[in-house]
C-alpha cells in the first residue's frame, strides 16, 4: 500500500465507521428492505477495508460476488415473500432482546480483551511483493490449495441443485386426462405454475 | 502511528457480535441470512487482516477468504430456496411460526 499513513488512518476511520453503523441498520431497521440496501453498503465498506489490507483481488470477488450475486439474491427474495402485515406480537420479547444484547456485548468485550492481550507475531517482512496478490492467489489454487478447490467447485454443484429442487414448484398429477396436449417429451418438466391468487380461483369454480 | 492489526481486528469483532444478536433476535427469516452474511464476512475481515499482517508473502489468508466467499454464496441460494418453500406453504416468513422441526 503506497498510501501514507495518515490517509490510510482516515480511510478506515471512515470505513469501519460506515461499516459499523450500516450493519446496525440492517439488524434494527424494521423495514427489510431498507436492511438490505443497507447490507450491500456493509459490503461495499468491507471491499473497502480489504483494499486497505493489500487485498485487491477479494476486494474485487467480494464486489462482485456480494454486492453483485448475493444482496440481488436476497433482494428478489424480500420482493418474492413480500408480504406487508405486522407479526404477532410475542410475550416477554424484550427480555429476549436485552439478554441477547446483554450476551453479544460480553462477546464482544472478551474478543477484545484477546485481541489486545495477546503478543501477535507481527511479520517484518516487506509488505511490497514483487508479484500481484492474484497470480500468488492462483498459484495457491493450483497447487496446494487445488482439492479444496475442485472440491468448492463440487459444493457450488450441488447447492445450485440442491436451490432448484427446493425452490421448484409442486408437481400437478392429473397430466394423463389431457390428451389435448402436446405429448410429454423427457425435457419437458412436469409441473405448471401454480395459482396466485386460489381464494379467487376457488370463488369462480364455486359459482360455477 | 500507523494502521495496527488490533483495529482490524476489534472491528471484525464489533461486525460478528452485531451479526449475532441480529441472528438471534430478528423474525423475518430473511433478516436471520442477512446476519449470517455479517457473520461470514466478518470472519473474512479477520483472515485477511490476519494474511497481511502475519503472512504476506505466501498470502494464504486470502485464498480461504476466497472459499469463505464460496461457501457464502452457495449458502445464500440454498438458504433462499429453503424459505421460499417454508413460504409457499405456511403463507408467513415469521420465525415465530417456524415449528415444522417441532418434536
Amino acid at each position: 500500500m503506497n498510501l501514507a499513513e495518515g490517509i490510510q488512518i482516515v480511510s478506515f476511520a471512515i470505513l469501519a465507521a460506515t461499516t459499523i453503523g450500516a450493519a446496525l441498520g440492517v439488524v434494527l431497521f424494521n423495514q427489510i428492505v431498507y436492511s438490505a440496501f443497507l447490507l450491500g453498503g456493509v459490503f461495499i465498506s468491507i471491499a473497502g477495508l480489504y483494499i486497505l489490507l493489500n487485498a485487491d483481488f477479494v476486494a474485487a470477488a467480494q464486489v462482485l460476488i456480494y454486492v453483485g450475486a448475493i444482496n440481488v439474491l436476497i433482494l428478489f427474495a424480500i420482493m418474492l415473500v413480500n408480504k406487508r402485515y405486522d407479526f404477532e406480537p410475542v410475550a416477554n420479547r424484550w427480555v429476549r432482546q436485552a439478554s441477547t444484547a446483554v450476551v453479544c456485548l460480553g462477546v464482544f468485550a472478551l474478543l477484545s480483551t484477546t485481541v489486545l492481550a495477546t503478543p501477535w507475531a507481527i511479520s517484518t517482512a516487506s509488505t511490497v511483493t514483487a508479484e500481484s496478490t492474484t497470480v500468488i492467489i492462483g498459484k495457491h489454487f493450483f497447487s496446494d490449495f487445488l482439492l479444496p478447490f475442485e472440491l468448492a467447485s463440487v459444493l457450488l454443484l450441488m447447492a445450485m441443485v440442491g436451490a432448484i429442487i427446493l425452490a421448484r414448484r409442486d408437481f400437478i398429477p392429473d397430466q394423463i386426462s389431457t390428451a389435448t396436449e402436446p405429448p410429454q417429451t423427457a425435457l419437458t418438466l412436469p409441473e405448471r405454475p401454480r395459482e396466485l391468487t386460489p381464494a379467487a380461483s376457488n370463488a369462480t369454480e364455486s359459482s360455477n | 502511528m500507523e494502521l495496527q492489526l488490533q483495529y482490524f481486528l476489534l472491528l471484525a469483532a464489533a461486525l460478528f457480535c452485531i451479526g449475532i444478536y441480529g441472528l438471534i433476535t430478528s423474525r423475518n427469516a430473511v433478516r436471520v441470512l442477512m446476519s449470517i452474511e455479517l457473520l461470514l464476512n466478518a470472519v473474512n475481515l479477520n483472515l485477511i487482516g490476519f494474511s497481511n499482517f502475519l503472512d504476506p508473502v505466501a498470502i494464504k489468508g486470502q485464498v480461504f477468504a476466497v472459499f469463505v466467499l464460496t461457501v457464502a454464496a452457495a449458502e445464500a441460494a440454498v438458504g433462499l430456496a429453503i424459505i421460499l418453500a417454508i413460504y409457499r406453504n405456511r403463507e408467513t416468513i415469521d420465525m415465530e411460526q417456524f415449528n415444522l422441526l417441532k418434536w
